[in-house]
């Protein structure tokens, strides 16, 4: 590696490191202004710094916000759970179709994040396919929906973010060398614990980065809650309002403020996981 | 990979007992499952492609049709936002991958002072949550009074492409063997015609898995494109907009050629890597 040739290295980053710094990062400070701004669209706004503005919105909205955190909390566990066989499955029984495997379960989300989520919502339509047909086997009682149900909105937010999930674990997984597990086989009394003690945690890395990459999409989320979730208000998430603040209300510095509310929670996680992994690990 | 040979002194393998085999196949199933799970939306959206709906209500089976594939093109409203998406996907790929390149290329061939900024600047939008980068970006325009469009929406797409193209091209990068490089000066080509006839050619399939990958995040978009769009209409937000009466076939058409596509990619993909490992093989055996 060349050490410090001057400016070549800048110029390369240049282009697209003012574009980042101009509509990504001066941004988020936009963010933060606008929170502190009061007005409306139709007055104007003025900059009073505001910072009331977030523990009225924080009280306001602290329902949409807990459901937010239980239901990416959900939705990590759920998809650890679902994905992590997956990923086990593929690292360690997949040979040589270990690449073909992957490919299958990156290969639904070529298709468009909303028609896949559409479909989802028609296949737990009410009397639909499949709770139509349980229903008329009388398994299921008429008045059940899962449509406009927590449970509804975080099947769809596992089925969104599952490949967040099962990647990183397929790729800590693939690294682990068998013949530590083959070693703590012969070392413990059954398969079981030399999972649990052996590669689970050799797996810990991959788990905690899918966990983070399912659990900061998912809170900030509105698409799930908007579409599986019908009209129900119950199951809006503070996507689905600072959306509507922004878009409909033109709340804008009530919007922002939740909006940086929510940065700052994601900032704090991804804080914690840059000291335990290194920076140069970010972007590989 | 295969699992080392047995350590020595140990008994010949036989065969497992029924209770080990039995539990042996509790992991494949469960992965078997969990396709199904993904693959099953997908499978509606292919049937119900061919639905021939009485009303507009496209939720029950109603009778198999081509239709849908046929009349598509004629429908103004479903092409106009499906070209919109096209053209900004083609160009903020084209921008983006570009600028992401050569951010790749600063990031693993250079050493130089502000490197950590540099990764964290990449890294924070891959994961800040997609309504955080939309919505600053909107309080940018209405701050600044620019009217939201296609210019703000492209300019959006350029922004969130940017990182993922770095990742993808640095990864490939990486592997790369500088050795060839230095083959191409030893033989007097300079740095330029060293970086155009032999980095560039070798670095290309990453810098194309980058562009792909740019492509469809651009057109799939929806939530950062909501709120810079004004009233620019992008096919994700077509879609949006007219679910609420129910998935029109269209949409279904519309996905199923996509996937088809993908399927396409993905086979080409597959069987490229088996050329290029046949290849590899035979320039490995004749080079001994």
């Amino acid at each position: 590696m060349s050490r410090g040739r001057g400016l070549i290295p800048y110029l390369f980053l240049l282009p697209g490191g003012a574009w980042l710094i101009l509509f990504f990062a001066i941004p988020m400070a936009f963010m933060l202004l606008v929170s502190l701004q009061e007005g409306s669209l139709s007055t104007g706004y003025e900059l009073t710094w505001n910072f009331g503005i977030y523990p009225e919105v924080i009280a306001e909205s602290s329902d949409q916000i807990i459901r937010s955190v239980t239901y990416a909390f959900a939705t990590t566990v759920l998809t650890l759970f679902i994905g992590y066989p997956m990923a086990y499955t593929i690292a360690f029984r997949g040979g040589r179709l270990k690449n073909a495997l992957l490919l299958i379960v990156i290969l639904p989300f070529f298709v468009s994040f909303i028609i896949r989520t559409l479909n989802w919502k028609m296949i737990l339509a009410d009397n639909g396919i499949l709770l139509g047909t349980l229903k008329d086997w009388g398994m299921l009682e008429a008045g059940f929906h899962l449509i406009a149900t927590p449970a509804g909105v975080i099947g769809g937010l596992t089925y969104n973010f599952l490949p967040f999930m099962v990647l990183p674990l397929y790729v800590a997984l693939e690294k682990i060398d068998p013949r530590l597990i083959e070693a703590g086989m012969d070392l413990f009394a059954s398969r079981f614990q030399a999972f649990w003690r052996v590669t689970f945690p050799l797996s810990l890395p991959g788990v905690v980065a899918g966990s983070l990459l399912t659990f900061i999409p998912a809170v900030g989320d509105f698409i799930n809650a908007e579409l599986i979730g019908a009209a129900n208000r119950d199951v809006t998430m503070i996507g689905n309002i600072i959306q509507f603040k922004y878009l409909n209300a033109n709340d804008f510095p009530a919007a922002s403020a939740l909006g940086f509310v929510l940065l700052v929670g994601v900032m704090v996680l991804i804080a914690i996981y840059t000291r335990v992994v290194g920076s140069e690990r970010l972007t590989s | 990979m295969t699992a080392a040979a047995p350590p020595l002194g140990t008994a010949p393998i036989r065969s497992a007992p029924i209770g080990q085999r039995l539990s042996g196949l509790v992991l494949p199933v469960i992965t078997a499952l969990v396709v199904v799970f993904l693959f099953a939306p997908l499978v509606v959206m292919v049937i119900f492609s061919f639905n021939d709906p009485a009303g507009r209500q496209n939720i029950t089976w109603q009778g198999f049709t081509l239709d849908n594939y046929l009349t598509l093109w004629g429908r103004p409203d479903i092409t106009g936002p499906m070209l919109t998406s096209l053209t900004i996907a083609a160009i903020s790929t084209l921008v983006a991958t570009i600028f992401g390149t050569l951010i790749a290329l600063a990031l693993t061939r250079y050493d130089f002072r502000g490197r950590s900024a540099t990764n964290l600047l990449i890294f924070l939008p891959m994961t800040a949550p997609e309504i955080i980068l939309g919505a600053s970006l909107l309080t940018l325009w209405v701050s600044m009074g620019v009217g939201r469009g296609f210019i703000t929406i492209l300019v959006a797409h350029i922004m969130f492409n940017v990182s993922f193209v770095v990742v993808t091209v640095r990864a490939r990068l990486i592997g790369f063997n500088r050795s060839l490089e230095e083959a191409g000066m030893d033989l007097y080509a300079d740095a330029w015609t060293t970086f155009w006839k032999v980095t560039f050619p070798l670095i290309f399939p990453g810098i194309l898995a980058a562009a792909l990958l740019a492509f469809s995040l651009s057109i799939d978009d929806y939530v950062i494109t909501v709120f810079n769009a004004g009233r620019t209409v992008t096919f994700p937000l077509w879609v949006f907009g007219v679910s609420r009466l129910g998935i029109p076939p269209e949409v279904n058409v519309l996905g199923t050629l996509i996937l088809l596509l993908a399927v396409a990619f993905i086979a080409v993909q597959l069987w490229q890597a088996r050329r290029q490992a046949a290849a590899a093989q035979t320039v490995t055996i004749r080079g001994r």
